[in-house]
C-alpha cells in the first residue's frame, strides 16, 4: 500500500513537471524570440577591441542574469537517458533558455543606457544547488552575460 | 568612475596603473525563499528570487570592487571579470574582479 502511494506521488509530480513546465518552455521561447526581434539593434560581439574610426561618449559595463532551474519531469527523464547516454535534450533546451534570457537582460540594460553596441561579452554559467545529502537536491543554474556597452559619440 | 571589461576605456588613454582591485560577498537566502525555490523546482523555470539575490550580491561586490579602486586614486576599472562559485549548501560567493587605472 505504501509502495502504491509513493509510486502516485512520483507519478503525480512527473505529470506536473510535464504539463506546466512544458507549457512554461514554450511560453518562455516564445518571449525569448519577441524580445530578440525588439533588441536586435543592439549589436553583441566577443571581439575585445571596438572599431578605432569610431568615437564613444561613454562605456559602461552592462550584466544579465538568471537563474533557471529543471522540473521534475526533466529530471527523470535526463537522469533515465544518461543510463544510455546521448544527448540530454531535456537540458539542452535549459541551457539554451538561460542563456538567451541572460543575453536579452544584458541587452536591456545596454539599451537603457543609450548603447548601440556591447563588446567583449562574456558568458559564464554556474551550478547552484543544495547539499547532496538532500534528496530533493535542487538543480539549478545561474547563466551571466556581461560585457562593456558602448554609447556612441553622435546617436545614429 | 568608469567601469568596463575592455583593455582599455575607448577613446581615453591610461596614464597609470594601480593594479589588481576586487571585491566579493557571501550570501545566502533566507528559508522562506528556499522553500518556495523548493516548490519551483517541480514545475522549473526562473528561480525569480535566486536572480534577484545575485544580481544584490553582484552590485554589493562591484561597490566593494569600485571602493577599493577609489581608495587607491583610480578613476577607471578595466578588464574587469565576474566569477560565481557556490561554497556551501545554499550560499553563494560573487566576486568582481579588475585593473584599477587612471585614464585622462
Amino acid at each position: 500500500m505504501e509502495l502504491i502511494i509513493q509510486f502516485g506521488v512520483i507519478a503525480f509530480l512527473l505529470l506536473l513537471g510535464l504539463v506546466f513546465g512544458r507549457a512554461a518552455e514554450q511560453r518562455h521561447f516564445r518571449e525569448l524570440k519577441q524580445k530578440e526581434l525588439i533588441l536586435r539593434e543592439v549589436l553583441v560581439f566577443s571581439e575585445k577591441h571596438p572599431p578605432a574610426d569610431q568615437e564613444f561618449r561613454s562605456a559602461n559595463l552592462v550584466v544579465g542574469s538568471v537563474v533557471i532551474a529543471e522540473d521534475y519531469f526533466k529530471r527523470i527523464a535526463a537522469s533515465l537517458k544518461s543510463l544510455v547516454g546521448g544527448r540530454l535534450t531535456a537540458y539542452e533546451s535549459l541551457m539554451d533558455r538561460g542563456r538567451r534570457e541572460a543575453i536579452i537582460r544584458m541587452k536591456q540594460a545596454a539599451r537603457e543606457a543609450g548603447a548601440s553596441m556591447i563588446f567583449n561579452v562574456r558568458i559564464e554559467t554556474a551550478r547552484l544547488s543544495e547539499s547532496d545529502s538532500n534528496r530533493q537536491a535542487l538543480f539549478a543554474a545561474e547563466f551571466i552575460a556581461y560585457g562593456t556597452a558602448l554609447v556612441p559619440a553622435t546617436r545614429p | 568612475m568608469e567601469i568596463s571589461n575592455l583593455d582599455s576605456i575607448p577613446g581615453k588613454a591610461i596614464t597609470r596603473h594601480l593594479g589588481l582591485v576586487q571585491g566579493s560577498t557571501v550570501r545566502s537566502k533566507h528559508v522562506g525563499k528556499d522553500i518556495f525555490a523548493g516548490l519551483k523546482n517541480i514545475v522549473g523555470g526562473e528561480l525569480k528570487a535566486y536572480t534577484e539575490l545575485l544580481n544584490e550580491s553582484r552590485a554589493e561586490a562591484t561597490e566593494r570592487m569600485l571602493a577599493q579602486a577609489r581608495a587607491v586614486g583610480a578613476n577607471a576599472v578595466v578588464n574587469v571579470r565576474f566569477a560565481t562559485s557556490n561554497i556551501a549548501s545554499g550560499a553563494a560567493e560573487v566576486m568582481a574582479y579588475g585593473t584599477a587605472v587612471v585614464v585622462q
